[in-house]
């Protein structure tokens, strides 16, 4: 049974707007209403997401700390992130002497828009894409690279002992952990056969990498969450903000909106990072198949590709939260070590073994 | 130490002795007393390897100071030694910072408030007060006129430059200037306002990379002059500011100083608040090392453990509230026993205390202890041996850590313990994890003493008779109490008036702060972090 034909395509949609412009109005016109559109709801997206993360993971550590977490705005304290974000919003933005007032103020909008960019590769159930290369995920890493970028300057340009320190420690962090990062992903690339992210959805029709790929897609899956967390500078490897030693870190001269967005980037990596996991090893928007059981997955999918999509994101972002509020923080050298001497080795010989389970046939 | 006085008088002939005080004081010429000390220190058959206290002091015609020291071989005996000298334009004596590493720190605050400088001492800087601070606030000739010493609103200047007073072999001392750090020392502030100093104390510290060079201590933010404050107050009324330092310590530091003014009037306490003052004691240790716990996981980023930790403090301080009224500073020790008589639930949440910690520590232990980041993060992290921690007078837990048994419950009894069965927690790691484990194992012991007691509250009165007015006889008293840092020492003395002449206080926590560039030195930043959370201080009781 062809999935597309009971679950809702949201390519309906997009091609019904895109027909309706350029009924009307010039090819180039209909793409840039169509850019600005899409644009909005992006930032939409965005907002709201994170939003909803910084409740989720308000509530979640309150939970795990024996505490009931914001209860007083809303019912169940629902619209005191609204409240903080508003509050945000007013606060000044303090100007620093001794800063490099460019790199400064360009440092928050380098991370936000990378983080903005790679929610956009996002494939949010069937057609809810926005951006669709032949190398999609390849694109996805490079643009997360970016993202450091940000940080670095952000550590370098507040002219401060602290930031200074944090940067360096996140330069060194996330150039390390994006090794293991990609190696993961490259491994289940070589599974899928593609590094379309349409294609890598579709090719988990049958089943989910996770199942169909067994023993090294597992071994890849840990790889991917523990180099996420350190990439997305969530604890146990928050060294780069660690408030015990740096007070915050890279971002301690920050104020009102500007530190908003590190913020932000910081809620939205994390849901973005669950969100790749969740496409690469849990099918993305594909419902829960199981090949053969045509009535278990008739019914799987009825529940719309968006909601698999959020609960799989969600579900990895739990475990990364519950990772933070377990454990305490590494150091820098046991970090660099966790790396490359475990990882990143790890991962290689997972590589190895994929490779050959795939050319031998020995999978699902 | 029958003998005593004939070994001092045979290597320091001039030495004289005043034994009418409860210690014997040995009154040495200054010329002498480093050869005196060094003796002391070396002799085996003295053996005087901790200096337990060190009190400057204004005797109107002298200045000088008294030296508390105390052989560990020799059954905890103490000794006390006076050093004097008559010049108080420019009072100098010997420092004896190169026997006892402890009076590093101890001599800069006897200059800081008394002017004495201390000769062959590397680091003569003001310990708490500015440097730029006119006068010596701790002279009882001092002028306190506020045009002197105005609200400063600019930096201190010459943070760097310290000065040394070297005594050349032809006798002449020569004021050597010296530099904390160089030219091309990176220096982080970690402090004043730093979230994990617990408390308004400043590291500075130079790094080569991330890796520490050398921590230089900046403390006195919060100094409030107690021991200044003191002599102008009663008794009764001296007695609050004890659970206003070490407020994790704060039944075991009015302990100390009630025990102290007990011991000068001769008053006897009742059995019944000599219990209830011991259950205090141990419900706080636990309060406290409970707090402990959550500090240094928090610290190292284990936010939830923290939570834990607070959630069983609680209890205690619920129980404290029932009967003291309050939950921080308790005021519920007064001189001859204890202010108000036990709530009648005391007993029923004791008990149901000693009934969760087991658990609790098991939970404990579980998410933490065992936890293979924290274990990395905290074993061979901030070394000191058992030899540094005698030199710098590391008491209680931390000095446990490095096996030193050094439980002032132990070696010096006050109170009920001698009646009691609890063991001395010790660890041989010497390291962070060691001191840490060792404050959850005395959770234990501290449960173990609530169990014998709870049951055992005799009847009575909750206070002896004292007179309407205290007055101390004329003299000296030194009074010592493991509190849950360390062993807390009171030092009165007293012209026969109703308030002291001069009163001061030895702070576990002072000694502590005295380590942190030892040990982390050649450690990451944030290895700083997890030795100053193991060695567990609270800055109120550095800045009295």
């Amino acid at each position: 049974m062809n999935v597309s034909s009971i679950m809702y395509n949201f390519g309906d949609v997009t091609h019904w707007i895109n027909n309706l412009l350029t009924s009307f109005l010039p090819q180039w016109g209909a793409t840039l209403v169509e850019c600005v559109l899409v644009a909005l709801v992006l930032l939409g997206v965005y907002t709201v997401l994170a939003l909803f993360y910084i409740l989720y993971e308000r509530k979640l550590c309150a939970w795990f700390q024996c505490r009931l977490g914001p209860m007083r705005v809303g019912r169940w304290g629902l619209l005191q992130v609204f409240a903080d974000m508003f509050k945000i919003l007013i606060k000044e933005l303090i100007p620093l002497k001794g800063t490099d007032k460019f790199l400064f103020k360009l440092a928050p909008y380098i991370i936000i828009a990378s983080s903005v960019t790679m929610l956009a590769c996002l494939p949010w159930g069937q057609g809810m894409q926005i951006i669709n290369y032949n190398i999609g995920i390849f694109f996805v890493l490079s643009v997360s690279s970016v993202g450091i970028l940000g940080i670095l300057l952000a550590g370098w340009s507040s002219n401060n002992k602290y930031t200074l320190i944090g940067a360096m420690r996140s330069g060194a962090q996330m150039v390390s952990y994006e090794l293991s990062l990609g190696l993961a992903i490259i491994t289940m690339v070589v599974f899928a056969g593609t590094m379309n992210i349409n294609e890598i959805v579709w090719a988990q029709e049958r089943g989910w990498f996770i199942f169909t790929g067994h023993v090294p897609a597992i071994i890849a899956m840990i790889i991917y969450v523990i180099a996420a967390t350190a990439e997305t500078n969530r604890g146990p490897f928050d060294l780069p903000e660690a408030e015990h030693e740096l007070t915050a870190g890279y971002h301690t001269e920050y104020s009102g909106i500007h530190f908003g967005f590190f913020y932000l980037a910081e809620y939205l990596n994390l849901f973005i990072v669950s969100g790749i996991a969740s496409l690469m090893f849990l099918g993305g928007w594909m419902p829960f198949h199981v090949e053969g059981w045509d009535g278990f997955n008739h019914i799987m999918d009825y529940c719309p590709g968006t909601i698999w999509f959020l609960i799989k994101a969600f579900f990895i972002s739990y475990v990364i939260i519950w990772f933070k509020w377990t454990f305490p923080r590494v150091r820098i050298d046991q970090m660099l070590a966790l790396e490359w001497k475990y990882l990143m080795p790890f991962a290689l010989a997972n590589l190895v073994l994929m490779a050959l389970c795939v050319t031998m046939g020995w999978t699902f | 130490m029958e003998n005593i006085q004939e070994l001092i008088k045979s290597v320091c002939p001039s030495a004289e002795f005043d034994t009418t005080g409860e210690k014997l004081l040995v009154i040495v010429p200054d010329k002498d007393w480093h050869a005196l000390a060094k003796s002391l220190k070396e002799n085996p058959a003295l053996d005087f390897d901790l200096l337990s206290a060190v009190v400057g002091m204004d005797w109107k015609e002298t200045l000088g100071v008294v030296y508390y020291l105390t052989s560990t071989s020799h059954d905890w005996y103490m000794l006390g030694v006076r050093v004097e000298t008559a010049d108080r334009e420019n009072p100098m004596l010997h420092s004896v910072s190169d026997l006892w590493k402890v009076a590093l720190f101890q001599e800069r605050e006897v200059y800081d408030f008394y002017g004495i400088k201390f000769i062959n001492h590397p680091d003569m800087r003001r310990m708490f007060l500015r440097n730029d601070w006119v006068g010596y606030p701790l002279r009882k000739d001092y002028d306190d006129d506020p045009k002197l010493n105005p609200m400063r609103l600019e930096d201190e200047k010459n943070e760097d430059d310290t000065v040394a007073y070297i005594e050349q072999p032809d006798g002449t001392i020569k004021e050597e200037k010296r530099k904390i750090f160089g030219d091309d020392d990176y220096v982080v502030n970690i402090g004043p306002q730093h979230p994990s100093t617990h408390g308004v104390m400043r590291f500075r510290t130079s790094v080569d990379g991330e890796r520490i060079k050398k921590v230089d201590v900046v403390s006195g933010y919060i100094h409030r002059g107690i021991e200044k404050l003191s002599e102008g107050l009663t008794y009764p009324q001296v007695l609050h500011f004890s659970d206003r330092m070490d407020y994790m310590s704060a039944h075991m530091n009015r302990h100390c100083l009630c025990m102290c003014i007990e011991k000068a009037l001769g008053i006897e306490v009742p059995r019944r608040a000599q219990v209830i003052r011991v259950m205090m004691d141990e419900l706080m240790r636990i309060s406290s090392h409970l707090l402990a716990f959550g500090c240094t996981a928090m610290d190292m980023g284990g936010t939830t453990c923290f939570f834990y930790g607070f959630r069983e403090r609680e209890r205690i301080l619920d129980i404290f509230e029932k009967t003291c009224g309050a939950r921080m500073s308790l005021n519920y020790n007064v001189i001859g026993g204890v202010i108000a008589d036990l709530h009648p639930d005391f007993q029923k949440d004791v008990k149901a205390l000693c009934e969760i910690m087991p658990k609790c520590l098991d939970e404990y232990h579980k998410v933490f202890s065992g936890n293979v980041i924290a274990r990395e993060r905290m074993i061979g992290v901030g070394m000191l041996s058992k030899e540094d921690a005698i030199n710098y007078a590391i008491t209680g837990p931390s000095g446990r850590g490095s096996n030193w048994s050094n439980d002032t419950r132990k070696h010096v009894p006050y109170s009920i313990y001698p009646e009691l069965d609890f063991e001395e927690v010790l660890g041989d790691g010497c390291d962070s994890y060691s001191r840490y484990m060792v404050r959850m194992r005395e959770i234990e012991q501290s449960v173990k003493i609530l169990e014998q007691l709870v049951d055992n509250i005799p009847e009575g009165d909750i206070r002896a008779q004292v007179p309407k007015i205290v007055k101390l006889p004329a003299g000296r008293w030194y009074q010592q109490v493991e509190a849950s840092r360390g062993a807390f020492g009171v030092y009165i003395e007293s012209t026969g008036e109703k308030n002291p002449y001069r009163l001061h206080y030895q702070s576990p926590c002072f000694n502590l702060i005295g380590v942190m560039d030892l040990t982390c030195r050649g450690n990451l930043i944030a290895d700083l972090i997890t030795i100053n959370a193991a060695l567990d201080f609270v800055v109120p009781d550095i800045d009295r």
